[in-house]
């Protein structure tokens, strides 16, 4: 039962490799910090530079994910066969997030596309989004019935 | 095992050597850690879908924007210092986990130490952040934000998700104390010294690792995006 398991050259890893990752950390962290806080103060609304900062800062997180599973918890160092039984199940995740964002975005369109009265009664329905959030969100609901 | 020369094209499935050349709890905290990324994805992928289906979201920049001692109007002051708590008591367990390897004891109790202070800080500091949310009247099923188009919030999603999911983390940071004081408790007493490794402080290592992972993820989502 008790093998001894041969050890990868670069087990140990370097102190030098600690402090790199623990700067590129914190630099990554700054940047997002300070991404975050342009958007605040430079692009208050929501349009393209708003969403294009944002999918920056995902970029860096998926950075900091890397840098953290694969030199902290030291992932980058093992057999392949580890990494690949550890990485592969997370594929999952690309359809997880894909599938669901667009079905969260898809309801909200139905949602604000929707009129109850359109078939029964043949009456033009509201197909601006913006006329029906306007309605939900200044008046109560109570005008709908 | 006899030769371990590294031939080029090792037959790591034909029996006789470990395949992924961990030890067996090694390789069980890797695939905790797998599923437990899946409850975390889960939650905040649900987040993600609740939120791509409301008309509006409040602004973290309002909504997070008050520091203990300074007051209001400092977005992102407050966690910028939650998450290089948690970044540099991630790299603290990495030096212990390190001075483990070369049975430096000393050491592995200092690093250790170190770890769960910044363990204990990063739970402070939520629960200031918690308590302070709560005062001003959120809590699970009431959220007192406006949108950040400025019109009333009509859910209390927001509030729901930000006390779970941060809730369901700082848990985690609670536990990962926990097993920390405990690994530190047994290093003092030499049980790694007489077991002639400290591998336990490496699973213990991981499971803090995660915390701070699952952290980056959260701060992006709640605080920044």
């Amino acid at each position: 039962m008790e093998q001894t398991l041969t050890q990868p050259a670069e087990k140990f890893e370097a102190q030098n490799e600690v402090k790199k990752v623990t700067i590129i950390l914190s630099v990554l962290t700054l940047v997002e910090l300070a991404l975050g806080f342009l958007m605040y103060k430079s692009f208050p609304d929501p349009g393209f530079a708003r969403n294009f900062i944002k999918g920056v800062i995902i970029i860096l997180m998926l950075a900091k994910a890397y840098y953290i599973v694969a030199y902290f918890m030291h992932l980058g160092h093992e057999l392949k066969n580890l990494i690949m039984t550890i990485v592969v199940p997370l594929v999952l995740f690309v359809w997880f997030i894909i599938a669901f964002l667009y079905d969260g975005h898809s309801f909200n369109v139905n949602r604000n596309t929707y009129d109850r009265y359109k078939q029964a009664k043949g009456v033009p329905h509201q197909m601006d989004p913006n006329a029906v959030e306007k309605k939900v969100e200044h008046e109560k609901p109570a005008s709908v019935e | 095992m006899s030769t371990t020369t590294v031939a080029t094209d090792q037959k790591w499935w034909s029996g006789g050597r470990s395949p992924f050349n961990v030890e067996y709890g090694k390789l069980m905290m890797w695939y905790f850690l797998m599923s437990d990324a899946f409850t975390f994805g889960a939650f905040l992928i649900s987040y993600g879908t609740i939120r791509f289906a409301s008309n509006g979201w409040p602004d973290a920049n309002f909504v997070f924007q008050s520091f203990p001692g300074l007051g209001s109007g400092w977005p992102l002051l407050f966690v910028s210092l939650m998450t290089f708590i948690l970044i540099i008591s991630s790299v603290t367990m990495v030096l212990a986990v390190k001075a483990g390897h070369e049975r430096r004891k000393a050491d592995v109790v200092k690093y250790l130490f170190w770890t769960i202070i910044g363990g204990l800080a990063f739970l402070s500091c939520q629960a200031w952040e918690w308590t302070h949310l709560h005062h001003e009247g959120a809590w699970w099923g009431s959220n007192p934000f406006p949108n950040s188009d400025g019109s009333l919030s009509t859910t209390t999603n927001f509030s729901n998700f930000f006390f779970t999911i941060t809730g369901f983390h700082g848990f985690h940071v609670f536990s990962g104390v926990i097993i920390n004081i405990i690994m530190l408790i047994m290093t003092l007493n030499g049980t790694f010294e007489r077991r002639g490794h400290y591998l336990m402080i490496e699973k213990a290592g991981l499971y803090w690792h995660f915390v701070d992972l699952v952290w980056v993820f959260v701060f992006t989502c709640f605080y920044l995006v």
